[in-house]
């Protein structure tokens, strides 16, 4: 369904992606770890077309993506949704007018087809009776549970989410994991979660792949990554500062 | 060697500026180019422009008002101070109202527009650069420029012109007050005078630098606003940066048109 090819991008005069190759299949749950600044938010954003790479390929359903125009990648924006990690909802509007904005822009201009789209997608993430609250009304886990809802308003083949749980309690995190597995179930949709959240990590993946370095440093099951002894993998799975000096 | 040095030093630096300069120029102008092709490439966005035009036409007339009728008394009454030395108090109305329409109307009223609008712009886009807002309208397929940055612009445009009559019209009615009521100018010399001497191009002029003075404001606070540089601190900068480059965009610019709609209009 998509694939990177060496993806290659330099920001700031640091290359931040040194050739990533990462492939997810139909309906596959992947989940990208890695440290702070270690290019996993840069990728996603390469995936969605709002950076281009300076080198390799995004293919998504068989398409070539990379050199394609800001318009021209719309259509195929349209078949990928994606949760920000501030969520990312638009302020001047409300919870209603936010979730309808996707569908609007598809053309949807019965009112009560838009109520009635709304009012599904925000029971799907348990949010049933905040179509009026103004985004700045939300506590931080209603906002991504609302920005998840007009994420995943147009059924989207892919789902991007960005580090979905950060910030969040961990009763908050937990319910945000379980509508990522249920969202995939539900529609069978393909999903990429960039995460340093290794709780969400091997709830929600198939497959783990962890991002080093600007390269897919290591791929496997939650079970081989959990059993990993690459001093590297094992460290961030385990959440250990070795090499790192604390003491100043 | 240090004195060799230091003029290394200051030639890179001033090097450093006029590149600067010369980028956030470009940028300005791509913007622009980008706004205008947008224009006539996608539907207007009617809810969009009516709301931008509330805010900077409806919202700024107050500000536009008490400046005009504040200029323009202030004018009516230095031009009397002046001009009743050599009995000429008959030619104050025709000098207010020329003095209005060339350039105190068009660029007062842009600079409040720079200020008030541009900053809100500015603001308002950098704020929504920082959230990731903008990058999730591109996500969810909309072209920034066609959402954002067409009707603020187009906003701007179209109220800046209307504006400036205004606050021409208010200028020029409060001078004639302060001359009449309070000076005691013989009113229908003044009226008379200021009719015969201003011309319908005088009003043009007013009327063209608006528009211009608009499209500078707007394409300049919409470049700042969205080349936001990340963080808090960013959308203060960004906002400081578009209202301090309008304003000295307005001023120099004003110069050339000035010195232009002259050569154009009165080659005669």
């Amino acid at each position: 369904m998509l694939e990177l090819i060496n993806i290659r991008k330099r920001l700031g005069g640091q290359e931040v992606l040194r050739g990533v190759n990462l492939k997810v299949g139909q309906g596959e749950k992947v989940v990208v770890i890695g440290r702070s600044g270690c290019g996993k938010s840069v990728m996603l954003k390469h995936i969605m077309g709002l950076l281009s790479p300076d080198d390799g390929t995004v293919i998504f359903e068989g398409t070539r993506l990379t050199g394609l125009g800001e318009e021209a990648w719309n259509p195929y924006r349209r078949k990928i949704g994606m949760l920000f990690q501030g969520a990312a909802l638009f302020d001047s509007l409300s919870v209603f007018e936010n979730l309808a904005f996707p569908l609007r822009e598809e053309g949807e201009k019965n009112e009560d087809v838009l109520r009635g789209k709304v009012a599904e997608a925000l029971k799907i993430v348990s949010l049933g009776g905040t179509e009026e609250k103004m985004p700045a009304e939300l506590s931080g886990g209603m906002k991504k549970r609302a920005a998840l809802a007009r994420a995943i308003i147009r059924r989207p083949d892919l789902m991007l989410y960005d580090e979905p749980t950060t910030g969040l309690d961990p009763i908050v995190a937990d319910s945000i994991n379980r509508l990522i597995l249920h969202l995939g179930k539900m529609f069978g949709m393909a999903s990429i979660v960039v995460t340093h959240d290794m709780t969400s990590a091997r709830m929600v993946g198939d497959r783990i792949s962890y991002l080093h370095e600007g390269k897919i440093y290591f791929e496997g099951t939650p079970e081989q990554v959990d059993r990993c002894e690459d001093p590297l993998v094992r460290d961030f799975v385990r959440g250990h500062a070795q090499g790192i000096d604390v003491t100043g | 060697m240090v004195r060799v040095g230091k003029v290394f030093n200051f030639a890179g630096v001033v090097g450093g500026m006029v590149t600067h300069s010369c980028r956030t120029a470009g940028g300005v102008f791509l913007l622009l180019a980008d706004t205008i092709r947008t224009m006539f490439r996608y539907r207007v966005r009617w809810d969009q422009l009516l709301e931008q035009m509330y805010f900077i036409g409806i919202r700024s007339q107050v500000v536009v008002l008490t400046t005009g009728a504040f200029t323009g008394a202030v004018f009516a009454a230095q031009v009397w101070f002046q001009f009743k030395r050599f009995g000429m108090e008959s030619a104050i109305g025709p000098t207010v109202s020329i003095a209005m329409c060339r350039e105190l109307g068009p660029v007062l009223c842009s600079l409040l527009l720079a200020g008030r609008v541009g900053a809100a712009m500015a603001a308002e886009l950098s704020s929504m650069k920082i959230t990731e807002q903008v990058d999730a309208l591109r996500a969810l397929g909309v072209y920034p420029t066609e959402y954002l940055i067409v009707p603020r612009f187009l906003a701007l445009v179209l109220s800046a012109p209307v504006l400036t009559g205004m606050a021409l019209v208010t200028g020029i009615g409060v001078g004639y007050f302060v001359a009449v009521q309070i000076f005691g100018v013989d009113g229908a010399y003044y009226w008379d005078n200021t009719i015969k001497y201003t011309d319908r191009k005088d009003v043009l002029i007013a009327l063209i630098k608006a528009v211009i003075f608009g499209v500078i404001i707007a394409a300049i606070a919409c470049h700042k606003g969205m080349n936001c540089p990340p963080g808090t601190a960013g959308v203060g900068k960004t906002t400081t940066e578009a209202v301090v480059n309008a304003s000295l965009a307005v001023l120099i610019t004003n110069f050339f048109l000035t010195v232009l709609l002259n050569a154009v209009l009165y080659s005669n």
